[in-house]
C-alpha cells in the first residue's frame, strides 16, 4: 500500500490527479461545514450578474448568489452521488462477476445475458429511464448512476476471475483441499483489488459526468441545491452577458473528471501486472 | 461453438430480455397508466368511463398478457400511439431518426479519421514530446463534458465570430445539404472530438501493445519498411480494440446525444425521449428506448461481425 | 580470407542510460562463411541480445549498441559495420543478408494474414517477386521445408498449423532472401523433442544445400553438439570460452562451461540412472488402475454429442513407497491430465484411483510447472504455507510457524522469507516454495508436473538433487511428469512412456531409456539430443501423432502387453 502511494507521488499525471481530487474534497469538507466564502443560498439581490471580483472570486448568478461558494457545496453534492453510487455499483457488479465466472454454467449465462441487456441502453438513457419512473432526486440518481456502472463493474470482474480461475495456485488450492470461500476471497478477490481500483477510480470520472449531465437536463438534483450541472444549465441563456457563470462550473466539472482519469490512468500504469509480476 | 453463432443465438435473447425490462419499467412508474394519460382530467372520469378506457387499452388484462399483446404488436409495428403528438410512435421515431443517424455517422467519421492516425503517431513516438502532446490533449478531450464543450463552442461562435447555428427546424440532408451541414457540423464536432480522445487512447495503447508482438519483430527480421510494418502488420491486429470501443460509441450516439441535442436545439432521438419523459408520453419513451435498444444490439452484432472480418482466428475458429 | 561476420568488443545496454545498464558486455566472435556457431547460456547471459544485435532488432527493443564493431561482409564484397549503419541499409541487411528464425513459433507469424502472404512478401522484399510469381515461390519454399499439401497450406492462417508447423513456415520466409546468415534463437525450445529432431534435421540440410553460415542460439549445450562448428559460451553477458566444438566439449577450461556439461543433466542412454531404492515388494501407495479421461466433443446448436476427446484411455501403474515413477511423453500425450486426474483437478470418466492413506488425510500433493503462477502474487510466503494446514483445519500458531520455518531451511530458504512474496524470488527459489509447501502436510506422494521445465538449467540441476535427497529423507514416492529425457533419467526408477493417451511402454529407467521396444519409445529417444552424439544428423520424420477426437461410442481395443524384462513390459503393436 505504502509502496503504491509512492509510485503515485512518482508518477507525473498521477501526481496531478491525486492533487485535483484532493482540492476538491477539501472544498466539499468546507463547504459542507459551512466554510464558504459567502452563504451558497443567499441571494445577494444588489450584486446580481456581478464579474469575478475580489468579494465574488467568480462572480454572481441571476439571483445574486456567490458562484465560488455554490461550486463548492456542488462539488460535494456530485461528489456523494458518485462515491456512493460508484460504492453500490463496485459491490453488486464485483458479487455478480464473481458469481458468474466461478460457478459458471447457468449462472454465468443468466447473469451475464442479464447485464448485456443493461448494456444495450445507453448510460445517459438508462439513468433517465430510471429517474423516469422513481422521479427526480439525490437518492435517485445514486441509484440509476449505480445501476447503470454494475454491469460494466461485473464484466471487469467476470474476464479476470475466470482467469484467475484457470491459475496453477487455483488449481494447488485444490488439491490441499482449501474451502471454497477461502479461494475465493484469498485468490480470486485479492488478486482482483488492482483492476478493481483501476475501474472504480475510472467509473467516478464517469459518475460525476453522469451527474452533472442529469443535473443538466433537469433530472437529477433539484433546484435550490446547487449542483454543478445545474448551475451550467442556468448558464445557457446569460452566455453572452455572464459568461463565467458558465466557464467556471464547466472548468471545475472538466478538471474534476480529468482528476479522476489521470488518477486512474496513473493506477493502471503502477497496476500494471505486465509492468509488476515477472522480474525480468 | 463458433464464437459468431454463439453471438447470433443470444441475439434474440437479449432483445427479449430489454424488451421485458422496458415493459417492466413503463409499468412500475407510479400511478396508472389512464391518470398518467389524461392527467387531472381523469379525475372525472365515472367508474363505468375507466373500465371501458381500461379494457379499450388492455390494462384489464392479466400483466403477462398485456406483455404478449404488447410484444406481437411490436412485430407488426405497432409500438403504440403516442400521446402528446397524436400519431403513432414508430412514424414519430422514424421521422426522427435520420438526423440522430447522420449526426452519429459524422461523429464517428471525424473520430476515426482523428484519432487513428493521432493514437498510431503517439505509438510510434512513444515517450517523446509528441507523444505527450497527443496524450495530454486525449486526456483533456476525454474529460470535457460534451455539454461543456457544445456551450464552449456556441460561446466562441458567437461572441467572437458573431455566429449562431441554425436551430430550431433541421434541414434534411436531400432538401439543402448545405444548410444541412451547416446545423450538424458543430454538434458532430463537439462529439466527435471526444470520441476522437476514446479512439486515439485505445489505438495507442493496442498499438504499442502490438509493436512489441513476436510477428512484427519477424517482419523487421525480413527487411520490410518502417511504414508496411506498422500499417500492414501491427494496425490490421491492431485496431480490433478501436472496433469495440467505436461500435459501442456509435451504438449509444444512435440512441441520441441527449444533451447535445438540446443545447444545440436538434430535434433528433435524444430529446424526442427527454420530452417524452417530461410529457410522462409514456408510449413514446417505450416505444423509443426499444428502439434505441434494438440500434444498439444491431450495431454490436455489426461489430462481432467486422471482428470475424478483420481475425481469422475468430473467423475460422480457434483450435 | 575475411570472415562472413566479424564482432569486436560488442556492448549493448538498454533503458535511458545504455552505457550503465549493459547486457552485453564486450563480445567478439569471427564467423567464417558456411560455418555454425552456437552461444550457449542460461537466461540473461545476452545470448539472444547479442545475437539480435547482428541485424540490429535490438534497437526495437529498446536496446543500444554502446561499444563494439560488427563488420558484415555483403554480397558484393564490400564491407558493412552494422552498428553504424541507418535504418535504410539495415533494412537491406535484413532483407537480404542475414535471415532470423526466433523461439515462439506460436507468436513469430502475423495471426490476421496468411502464411502464403507472408511468405510470399518476404520474396517480394528481397527478390522483387509479385503476383503469382511470389506465390508460386511461396509454395516453393513450402515444399522445401517438407509441408505436404503446400499449395493448399498457402492459404492457412498460423493458428492453423501446429507449433512445427510455424517453425517450418518461418525457415521457408527465410529461404527467401536465400541469406549467407541465418540467426536461429532457440528455435526448437518451445518444441516437443521428436518436433524439434524435424527442424533440426531440416536446418542441417538446408544449410548444405545453400552454404549459409548460422549462428544458432540455444541453452542446451546437448542441442549443439550435432550442429555446430564452433561454440561460444556466455554467462551475464561476457563469452566465458570459445572454440571448436571439440574443444570445447571435451576439453572446457572455465568453471562455468565445465559445469553446463557436467552438473546439468543430459542424456546418456540410460548409463547414468539412480541405482538407489529397488522396490522391495512393499503395497504400492497409489495404484491406478484403468484410467480414462474424457473430454466430450458438442457440435451444432443444441450441443449433441459427436464425440469425445479421449486424452487419457486406459492407463495403468503402480507407485511403490519412496520410488520415483517418471511419466514421459510430448504435448498431447495425456501425462498431464493423467497427474491431474489423480489430485482430483479433472474428473476420470472411468477406471479407479486408489491411494493408501497414509501420514496425512491427503496423502497425494502436487506441484506445478510455472512457479510464477502456482504462487498467488498477493500472498506472503508465511500465508502461502499456511493454506494447507488451514485447509486441513489446523491453526496457525507456533508450531506450525515452526515447520514452515524447518522446511523453507530444508528446501535451501531461510526462515526470514515467511514475511517476504512470491515476487522477491527468482524462479527456481518460487519452485522451492512449491515443493515446501506441498510437504506441510507430510504427504507420502508429490506429483510433480514438469516441475522443473521452465527452470534454467543449472537450476534445474540443483533443484533435482533437492528432490532426491527429500525423497530418501522422507521416504517420499515421486510421480514426476517431463518431457526432458535428460532429467527423467536423473530422477526416475521407473518410466511409463504416454504417447496419445496410452501408456506403450513402461518398465525400470535403465531398461527403456537402454533398450526401448515399443517404436514410439525409440523414435523419442532417437530425437534426444546428447553431448555424446556428435554432429549426428536426425532424420526427417514426419509421423503425427494420432488424432484423440474419437466418435461417440468409440472404445480402443484391449491393450495387448509382452513383457521385455524383468521390470519392463511393452505394449504390442497392430500389425500396419
Amino acid at each position: 500500500m505504502r509502496g503504491i502511494l509512492r509510485a503515485i507521488a512518482g508518477h507525473s499525471s498521477g501526481r496531478i490527479g491525486a492533487a485535483i481530487i484532493l482540492v476538491y474534497i477539501a472544498a466539499a469538507i468546507l463547504a459542507a461545514v459551512g466554510l464558504t466564502p459567502h452563504d451558497p443560498l443567499t441571494q445577494f439581490r444588489i450584486d446580481r450578474l456581478t464579474g469575478p471580483s475580489a468579494t465574488y472570486l467568480m462572480g454572481t448568478d441571476l439571483l445574486g448568489r456567490d458562484t465560488f461558494s455554490r461550486l463548492m457545496l456542488g462539488i460535494g453534492q456530485s461528489f456523494t452521488i458518485a462515491f456512493s453510487a460508484v460504492a453500490l455499483a463496485t459491490i453488486a457488479g464485483t458479487i455478480i462477476g464473481l458469481v458468474a465466472a466461478w460457478w459458471g454454467h447457468l449462472w454465468d449465462g443468466v447473469l451475464m445475458r442479464t447485464m448485456d441487456v443493461l448494456l444495450a441502453f445507453p448510460a445517459i438513457l438508462l439513468a433517465m429511464l430510471i429517474v423516469a419512473i422513481a422521479g427526480p432526486g439525490t437518492f435517485t440518481s445514486v441509484a440509476a448512476i449505480a445501476i447503470v456502472y454494475t454491469p460494466i463493474f461485473a464484466r471487469v470482474v467476470r474476464g479476470p476471475a475466470l482467469s484467475l480461475k484457470q491459475r496453477d495456485f487455483v488449481d494447488a488450492a485444490r488439491t490441499f483441499g482449501s474451502s471454497q470461500s477461502y479461494i475465493l476471497t484469498r485468490h480470486l478477490l485479492l488478486n482482483l483489488v488492482a483492476p478493481l481500483t483501476v475501474q472504480v477510480t475510472l467509473a467516478l470520472a464517469w459518475a460525476l459526468l453522469t451527474e452533472a449531465a442529469l443535473s443538466f437536463l433537469g433530472l437529477g438534483t433539484q433546484p435550490p441545491a446547487p449542483s454543478l450541472g445545474v448551475m451550467l444549465s442556468d448558464s445557457k441563456n446569460l452566455m453572452t452577458q455572464a459568461p463565467w457563470l458558465m466557464i467556471f462550473p464547466g472548468l471545475t466539472i472538466m478538471l474534476g473528471i480529468l482528476g479522476f482519469n489521470l488518477f486512474g490512468d496513473a493506477l493502471r500504469d503502477i497496476l500494471d501486472p505486465r509492468t509488476q509480476e515477472r522480474p525480468a | 461453438m463458433n464464437y459468431l453463432t454463439q453471438r447470433l443465438l443470444t441475439f434474440p435473447l437479449i432483445l427479449l430480455g430489454v424488451s421485458v425490462l422496458v415493459f417492466v419499467a413503463i409499468r412500475m412508474v407510479p400511478g396508472d397508466a389512464i391518470t398518467a394519460m389524461l392527467g387531472t382530467e381523469a379525475g372525472l372520469l365515472t367508474p363505468a368511463q375507466r373500465s371501458a378506457l381500461a379494457e379499450y387499452f388492455g390494462i384489464d388484462q392479466p400483466v403477462h398478457i398485456q406483455y404478449w399483446r404488447w410484444l406481437t404488436g411490436l412485430f407488426e409495428g405497432n409500438f403504440g400511439i403516442s400521446s402528446t403528438y397524436g400519431r403513432p410512435v414508430l412514424e414519430v421515431i422514424l421521422e426522427r431518426f435520420p438526423l440522430t443517424l447522420e449526426l452519429a455517422l459524422l461523429s464517428m467519421v471525424i473520430a476515426i479519421a482523428v484519432g487513428i492516425p493521432a493514437g498510431v503517431f503517439a505509438a510510434t513516438h512513444n515517450e517523446r514530446t509528441s507523444d505527450l502532446a497527443v496524450r495530454l490533449f486525449a486526456m483533456i478531450g476525454q474529460s470535457t463534458p460534451s455539454f461543456v464543450f457544445a456551450l464552449l463552442i456556441i460561446y466562441v461562435l458567437s461572441v467572437f465570430f458573431g455566429y449562431l447555428p441554425a436551430m430550431g427546424t433541421f434541414t434534411p440532408l436531400w432538401v439543402d445539404p448545405l444548410a444541412n451541414l451547416s446545423q450538424l457540423i458543430f454538434p458532430a464536432i463537439t462529439l466527435g472530438l471526444a470520441f476522437a480522445a476514446s479512439v486515439t487512447r485505445i489505438s495507442r495503447s493496442s498499438m504499442l501493445d502490438v509493436l512489441s508482438d513476436d510477428y512484427v519483430r519477424t517482419a523487421r527480421s525480413k527487411g520490410a519498411s518502417g511504414r508496411s510494418v506498422i500499417w500492414h502488420h501491427a494496425l490490421p491486429n491492431a485496431v480490433i480494440p478501436v472496433v469495440t470501443l467505436s461500435g459501442v460509441e456509435f451504438g449509444y450516439l444512435l440512441g441520441g446525444a441527449v444533451i447535445v441535442e438540446e443545447i444545440f436545439a436538434l430535434p433528433g432521438i435524444g430529446r424526442l425521449v427527454l420530452d417524452a419523459i417530461n410529457q410522462r408520453d409514456y408510449a413514446l419513451v417505450q416505444g423509443t428506448v426499444l428502439f434505441i435498444a434494438l440500434n444498439f444490439l444491431i450495431v454490436n452484432l455489426i461489430v462481432d461481425l467486422t471482428y470475424a472480418a478483420l481475425d481469422p482466428r475468430i473467423r475460422l475458429g480457434n483450435k | 580470407m575475411n570472415p562472413l561476420l566479424s564482432v569486436a568488443d560488442l556492448h549493448v545496454g538498454f533503458g535511458r542510460t545504455p552505457e550503465a545498464n549493459e547486457v552485453v558486455k564486450g563480445v567478439s566472435f569471427d564467423l567464417p562463411a558456411g560455418k555454425t556457431l552456437a552461444i550457449v547460456g542460461e537466461s540473461g547471459s545476452g545470448k539472444s541480445v547479442t545475437a539480435l544485435s547482428i541485424n540490429r532488432l535490438v534497437d526495437f527493443g529498446g536496446g543500444r549498441v554502446t561499444r563494439g564493431r560488427i563488420l558484415l561482409r555483403r554480397d558484393d564484397g564490400s564491407e558493412l559495420d552494422v552498428t553504424a549503419a541507418d535504418e535504410r541499409e539495415l533494412m537491406h541487411v535484413r532483407g537480404r543478408d542475414i535471415g532470423m528464425i526466433f523461439q515462439e513459433p506460436m507468436t513469430s507469424l502475423n495471426p490476421v494474414h496468411t502464411i502464403g502472404a507472408q511468405i510470399a512478401e518476404a520474396f517480394r522484399i528481397s527478390r522483387g517477386l509479385v503476383g503469382s510469381e511470389a506465390e508460386r515461390a511461396a509454395r516453393e519454399a513450402l515444399d522445401r521445408v517438407r509441408i505436404p499439401d503446400a499449395a493448399q497450406r498457402l492459404r492457412y492462417y498460423p493458428h492453423q498449423l501446429s507449433g512445427g508447423m510455424r517453425q517450418r513456415v518461418m525457415i521457408a520466409m527465410v529461404l527467401a532472401s536465400n541469406p549467407r546468415l541465418l540467426i536461429a534463437d532457440e528455435p526448437t525450445t518451445a518444441l516437443d523433442v521428436t518436433v524439434q529432431a524435424q527442424i533440426m534435421a531440416l536446418l542441417h540440410e538446408l544449410r548444405e544445400e545453400l552454404g549459409m553460415a548460422m549462428i544458432f542460439i540455444t541453452h542446451d549445450i546437448g542441442l549443439v553438439a550435432g550442429i555446430a562448428d564452433d561454440i561460444m559460451v556466455m554467462q551475464n553477458g561476457v563469452a566465458v570460452e570459445q572454440g571448436t566444438l571439440d574443444t570445447v566439449l571435451d576439453r572446457p577450461q572455465h568453471d562455468y562451461t565445465k559445469h553446463l556439461l557436467n552438473a546439468v543433466p543430459h542424456f546418456t542412454f540410460g548409463k547414468t540412472v539412480r541405482d538407489d531404492g529397488a522396490r522391495d515388494g512393499a503395497p504400492p501407495v497409489v495404484t491406478v488402475d484403468n484410467l480414462a479421461v474424457r473430454f466430450p466433443v458438442t457440435k451444432g446448436l443444441f450441443r449433441t454429442r459427436v464425440g469425445a476427446v479421449h486424452a487419457v484411455d486406459g492407463v495403468d501403474f503402480d507407485l511403490a513407497a519412496g520410488e520415483t515413477l517418471a511419466i514421459v511423453g510430448e504435448s498431447g500425450s495425456g501425462k498431464s491430465t493423467t497427474a491431474r486426474a489423480i489430485l482430483g483437478l479433472v474428473e476420470a470418466t472411468r477406471g479407479s484411483i486408489e491411494a493408501k492413506s497414509g501420514r496425512s488425510r491427503r496423502p497425494v500433493q502436487m506441484v506445478f510447472q510455472d512457479p510464477y503462477a502456482s504462487l498467488n502474487p498477493r500472498l506472503s510466503v508465511e500465508e502461502l504455507l499456511a493454506e494447507p494446514a488451514i485447509a486441513s483445519g489446523q491453526r496457525v500458531d507456533t508450531s506450525l510457524r515452526d515447520r514452515m520455518a524447518f522446511l523453507l531451511e530444508r528446501v535451501g530458504l531461510t526462515r526470514e522469507a515467511l514475511t517476504r512474496y512470491p515476487h522477491q524470488f527468482s524462479g527456481g527459489q518460487r519452485q522451492r516454495l512449491c515443493i515446501a509447501r506441498a510437504l506441510m502436510l507430510n504427504p507420502d506422494v508429490v506429483v510433480l508436473d514438469e516441475a522443473v521445465s521452465a527452470l534454467d538449467v543449472s537450476v534445474q540441476a540443483r533443484v533435482l538433487d533437492l528432490l532426491i535427497d527429500l525423497q530418501r529423507e522422507l521416504g517420499l514416492a515421486y510421480l514426476f511428469i517431463s518431457h526432458d529425457m535428460a532429467v527423467v533419467e536423473r530422477i526416475a526408477h521407473r518410466i511409463a512412456v504416454m504417447y496419445a493417451g496410452q501408456i506403450v511402454e513402461i518398465g525400470s529407467a535403465a531398461a527403456v531409456l537402454a533398450s526401448p521396444q515399443h517404436s514410439y519409445t525409440k523414435r523419442l529417444i532417437a530425437a534426444v539430443p546428447a553431448v555424446e552424439r556428435r554432429r549426428q544428423r536426425f532424420t526427417i520424420d514426419a509421423t503425427q501423432v494420432p488424432s484423440l477426437v474419437r466418435p461417440a461410442g468409440f472404445e480402443p481395443p484391449p491393450a495387448r502387453w509382452r513383457d521385455a524384462g524383468a521390470d519392463h513390459r511393452v505394449r504390442m503393436e497392430d500389425a500396419g
